[in-house]
């Protein structure tokens, strides 16, 4: 168990910095989701604080000492893959079992802890199988046993869920939560699906080409993004994006977010907005309506699936309430003067 | 199986024909082995005086027991326990080096990396052939003319081999050595543990081939040993046949060939079901 720290952490390929400069404190015990889209730097982040990557400018620091020139054993961490990178020679016991064998663990502890980690992870009946014939729930399992059965301080994931399908991906979310609740390990976990990132995370890092975007709890990010990205990339159907020019006395540039469940449809002349319905997506539990406006802007409206289904070609009125509202400057950044 | 016709079989008439086809051709090939055999279980007098007999005689076991105990120079039983040696020595040795130098060339940086793959590539355009003359020259002066060293030491870098395993590592996902590498493996303890046992399928096929490679070696045991008790068996038959007017003792000779083709044959078969079923095994 420990903290993390990491400080300016910047990491270049050759000429190209990718990651311009990260900072967080982790406190021990805590959740930390590593969220964004493919490409923006959140796997490199991990595999820096895992010292897979070299770390071209900043500190990692684990449980106060800085580990930059550590390698990634003496740095009591333990990782899981995203394709689990299970040995496929190996019986599951000795996945679990070959870094204690490594670190000279005496055979009874060794067999004592991963028997304990296979109880936890129901296991237990598979422990004499070859990975290839285990599911792909099963699998990822045995990886996380691997990671469990070292004692580590800092536990690691990168998008371990993201080769499930969505069913098994929901169940084992809730069990790593659950996992990690159990064994109080500060974690580190990548994935791109904000609905993990949601579920999980004490506290998530947006990342966005490098930076991260905004550090926060997920509700709080939620409700109160710093930046369009994470406007955009947290929730779903994203926010809404207009132009506040055409809408209120507002400098050029300026957009005004507005996320569709805040959004009700009005009669047309009771409307702030008013457009015509594109289409309709009845989910069941709700209805998504695409609107588009005269000057061709587009806004999505999610309404309970109870409320009648508007006609496509439909004249609308678009309402919500403006303390719902949020304003971005044109570099993407929140105007924060109306608050 | 009778009513559903499958995709690919063929019906009727076909099959008998593929059939035909192939039996008329494994007895095409089969027949010289055949009177080989043949030939190694009469008397001498009995292959000399046409027409050759077609079906075996009564001398299989002297044949056989004059060939392995007394053979003509050397005995049978020191040519094929000479190249036994060789061909191991030949077929671990490559294996050994090649899958080593792989390991280097894929999973460190060093500098050169790129030059000296390159280097062991360029090595394959250069058989035993044309760089026979140094090679030798190399050979006597490091005393290694009629020894075994000299008959597997020259043969046993491997460019070919060295490429397989390359080309098979870079298939192991890079995930497999970071978890390997957060575990607390280093890198011999990685190639040990993890790698050399993901190959043992790329291993078993590569021995088959080495070892028939190493087996059949003619040239340069005959340049390299001059004592008939180092000979190897294959250049050992040639070296059987008389020169000038003596006549040639055929029933050994043909027991001899027989007996040279039966240690590669067994390798092929018992090695056959160990990679079979490394590839039915084969992980994903």
């Amino acid at each position: 168990m420990a903290t993390v720290t990491l400080e300016n952490l910047k990491k270049s390929f050759g000429k190209t910095e990718i990651i311009h400069g990260v900072d967080i404190d982790i406190a021990d015990g805590e959740f930390i989701v590593i969220v964004g889209p493919s490409g923006c730097g959140k796997s490199t982040l991990l595999r820096m604080v895992a010292g897979l990557e070299t770390v071209s400018a900043g500190e990692v620091l684990i449980g106060g000492r800085p580990v930059n020139g550590v390698e990634p054993m003496d740095r009591d961490i333990a990782m899981v893959f995203q394709n689990y990178a299970l040995y496929p020679h190996m019986s599951v016991f000795d996945n679990m079992a070959y870094g204690l064998k490594i670190g000279r663990v005496p055979k009874a502890e060794i067999r004592t802890r991963v028997e304990a980690a296979a109880e936890i992870l129901q296991l237990g009946p598979y422990l004499q199988r070859k990975p290839r014939e285990l599911s792909g729930g099963q699998r990822q399992r045995v990886a996380m046993g691997r990671a469990i059965v070292r004692k580590p301080a800092v536990f690691l994931f990168d998008e371990p869920l993201s080769n499930l399908d969505a069913k098994l991906r929901v169940q084992m979310r809730l069990e790593i939560k659950a996992l990690q609740r159990k064994l109080g390990v500060t974690s580190l976990y990548v994935t791109h699906d904000q609905v993990e990132a949601m579920t999980l995370a004490d506290r998530m890092i947006v990342m966005n080409e490098g930076t991260a975007d905004q550090i926060g709890a997920p509700l709080e990010v939620y409700g109160n993004p710093a930046t369009t990205f994470v406007a955009g990339f947290i929730g779903s159907p994203p926010m809404n994006f207009l132009d506040a020019a055409a809408l209120e006395n507002a400098p050029a540039g300026v957009s005004l977010g507005v996320r569709p469940e805040s959004v009700r449809l009005v009669g047309t002349s009771e409307g702030r907005l008013e457009g015509t319905v594109a289409y309709a997506e009845p989910l069941g539990a709700e209805t998504l309506i695409h609107l588009r406006t005269a000057d061709g802007q587009a806004l999505t409206i999610r309404q309970d699936g109870v409320l009648p289904v508007p006609a496509e070609g439909d004249r609308l009125g678009a309402v919500w309430d403006p303390s719902q509202e949020f304003r971005f400057g044109p570099d993407g950044r929140r105007l924060r003067q109306d608050r | 199986m009778a009513d559903r016709g499958g995709m690919v079989q063929s019906r009727g008439l076909g099959i008998w024909l593929t059939h035909l086809g192939l039996i008329v051709g494994i007895l095409f090939i089969f027949f010289p082995i055949w009177l080989a055999f043949v030939a190694s279980t009469v008397s001498q007098q009995d292959i000399v005086r046409p027409p050759m007999p077609l079906l075996p005689g009564d001398k299989l076991v002297e044949n056989y027991g004059r060939a392995l105990s007394a053979g003509i120079n050397a005995p049978v039983a020191r040519m094929l326990f000479n190249s036994a040696v060789m061909a191991v020595g030949i077929a671990v040795g490559k294996i050994a080096i090649s899958i080593i130098s792989a390991f280097a060339i894929v999973y460190f940086r060093f500098p050169g990396r790129q030059i000296f793959f390159w280097l062991i590539f360029l090595t394959l355009m250069l058989p035993v052939e044309v760089r026979i003359v140094p090679t030798y020259e190399v050979a006597a002066s490091f005393g290694m003319l009629n020894s075994y060293s000299g008959l597997i030491f020259p043969l046993i870098a491997s460019a070919t081999a060295t490429f397989l395993f390359r080309q098979f590592f870079m298939t192991v996902p890079d995930e497999l050595a970071e978890a390997a590498r957060v575990d607390g493996a280093r890198p011999m303890r990685f190639f040990f543990d993890i790698l050399l046992p993901m190959s043992r399928t790329n291993i078993a096929a590569l021995f088959v081939i080495l070892f028939i490679y190493g087996w059949n070696q003619y040239l340069w045991p005959l340049l390299i040993t001059t004592d008939p008790s180092m000979n190897t068996i294959v250049m050992g038959i040639k070296q059987m046949f008389p020169s000038g007017d003596d006549t040639a003792d055929w029933p050994v000779i043909m027991a001899t060939s027989i007996l040279a083709m039966l240690p590669p044959v067994a390798v092929v078969v018992g090695m056959q079901t160990f990679f079979i079923r490394g590839l039915v095994d084969s992980e994903k």
